[in-house]
């Protein structure tokens, strides 16, 4: 396989990472590694700088959108940030000490236990009646999106916040000593516990991984890993997925969202049990 | 730190003035981001245009196993790269300004909280470039 050949199908991989990873508010690493390294027999180390630079352009490509329609919700996002910024942090503290194989079991369980609940979930359609929140009042949290797939404004309210802030510095501290899993843990945390509707999750949870990966990624710069060859493709593909990605959220039934992000993440859960047993 | 308290009542043309400013910065940031993606994208592209044309092997007998792994990777070498027209210094610079569009989006928005006289989300903002850029600053002593 000649270079322009594997540019040319990394290219179209890539296009495929960016249209789900913008819609789940994943990165699109779930798929750009395991493609790069079990099919493209790539070493791990450029794989891993190219799906950070892959969580950003899916990131930013896709949030020029959903913050121009109002998908995001800018505040609970920048709120967040702080919680899965220290995480990460954290995590980059705790790495050396940390068993990282427990860490693989037990957030592959958890995920796997997350994709279970929201599945379950799917058929009560989002019901605006959440426990009262004192905290998000007064973060003024609580917001409005157009959904386009229902053709009328939907308004929502923020529950557990504090709860919600909680759970993001775990999901900051394990993506700070796996690399992996962040937008996988922030979408059910933002669901299930925060009430924010589907598309919301992840729209906010897309928004939320460019932050976090841009601080790894300049790290990852400097050492090196960031391979221009494997890195082109990726880049430019992702961004023409992200952007397509962007525009089919807003169009497609919050049910088919959730499904499709239960399959995903099953798969990710999968991929991390897999790696914690045989280490 | 106190929390800033809830908005007593405002006359609603007041509210609707918040919120058109909250939608002007919502617009600048989407603006922002575009402007960076769109700008890293044709780079990139340039430098893989380049890349291809400047090397007539690559897309013959070289394959990924046998590539020169030997790229840039320090700011000043991408830049030195930059000005011989070196694609693949042209790719690494346009996924750098990749890399700074969402460090400038939070950056940006203290500036859009502080428009919106949010002093709240001012000081959220606030610490998280912090933290951001505390993470940089480790990660590179480590590396």
């Amino acid at each position: 396989m000649s270079l322009l050949h594997f540019t040319l199908i990394t290219f179209v991989a890539s296009l495929v990472a960016g249209v789900l990873g913008s819609m789940l508010g994943l990165g699109g690493g779930v798929i750009i590694v395991p493609f790069l390294t079990l099919w493209m027999k790539i070493d791990i180390r450029y794989a891993v700088g190219a799906s950070i630079v892959s969580v950003i352009a899916t990131s930013s490509g896709a949030a020029a959108a959903y913050v121009r329609e109002r998908m995001t919700n800018m505040r609970v996002a920048m709120f967040l940030e702080i919680a899965t910024s220290a995480g990460a942090l954290t995590g980059a503290f705790l790495a050396g000490i940390i068993a990282v194989r427990w860490i693989y079991i037990i957030f592959g369980a958890v995920l796997g236990y997350s994709a279970i609940v929201m599945f379950k979930k799917r058929n009560h359609a989002e019901s605006p009646a959440v426990d009262p929140d004192p905290f998000a009042d007064r973060l003024r949290l609580h917001s409005s999106f157009h959904d386009d797939a229902l053709g009328h404004e939907v308004h929502y309210r923020v529950s557990h916040t504090k709860l919600g802030f909680a759970m993001m510095y775990v999901a900051g501290i394990v993506s700070g000593l796996l690399g992996i899993g962040s937008g996988a843990l922030k979408v059910p945390a933002m669901d299930l516990l925060m009430r924010l509707p589907i598309k919301v999750s992840t729209a906010t949870s897309n928004f939320m991984i460019g932050v976090t990966a841009a601080a790894s990624a300049g790290v990852y710069f400097v050492r090196g890993d960031i391979d221009p060859f494997i890195s082109a493709p990726v880049v430019t593909g992702v961004l023409i997925g992200a952007t397509v990605g962007s525009k089919m959220l807003q169009k497609i039934q919050s049910n088919w969202i959730r499904v499709l992000f239960v399959i995903v993440l099953l798969w990710v859960s999968a991929q991390m049990l897999f790696k914690g047993i045989h280490g | 730190m106190s929390l800033e308290p809830a908005k007593t009542k405002t006359p609603l043309s007041e509210e609707a003035r918040a919120l058109e400013k909250v939608h002007q910065v919502e617009l600048v940031i989407s603006t922002l981001l575009r402007a960076g993606v769109v700008l890293s994208f044709c780079v990139v592209l340039a430098g893989m245009a380049m890349t291809f044309l400047q090397h007539p092997e690559y897309s013959e007998t070289i394959t990924m196993q046998t590539r020169p792994v030997a790229f840039p990777h320090s700011v000043a070498d991408v830049l030195r790269g930059v000005m011989d027209l070196r694609g693949q210094s042209v790719i690494l610079l346009g996924i750098a300004i990749l890399i700074a569009t969402p460090v400038l989006r939070v950056g940006i928005s203290i500036f859009a909280f502080m428009y919106q006289r949010d002093r709240t989300y001012v000081v959220i903002t606030s610490i998280v470039l912090i933290l951001l850029l505390a993470s940089f600053a480790l990660g590179k002593v480590e590396g």
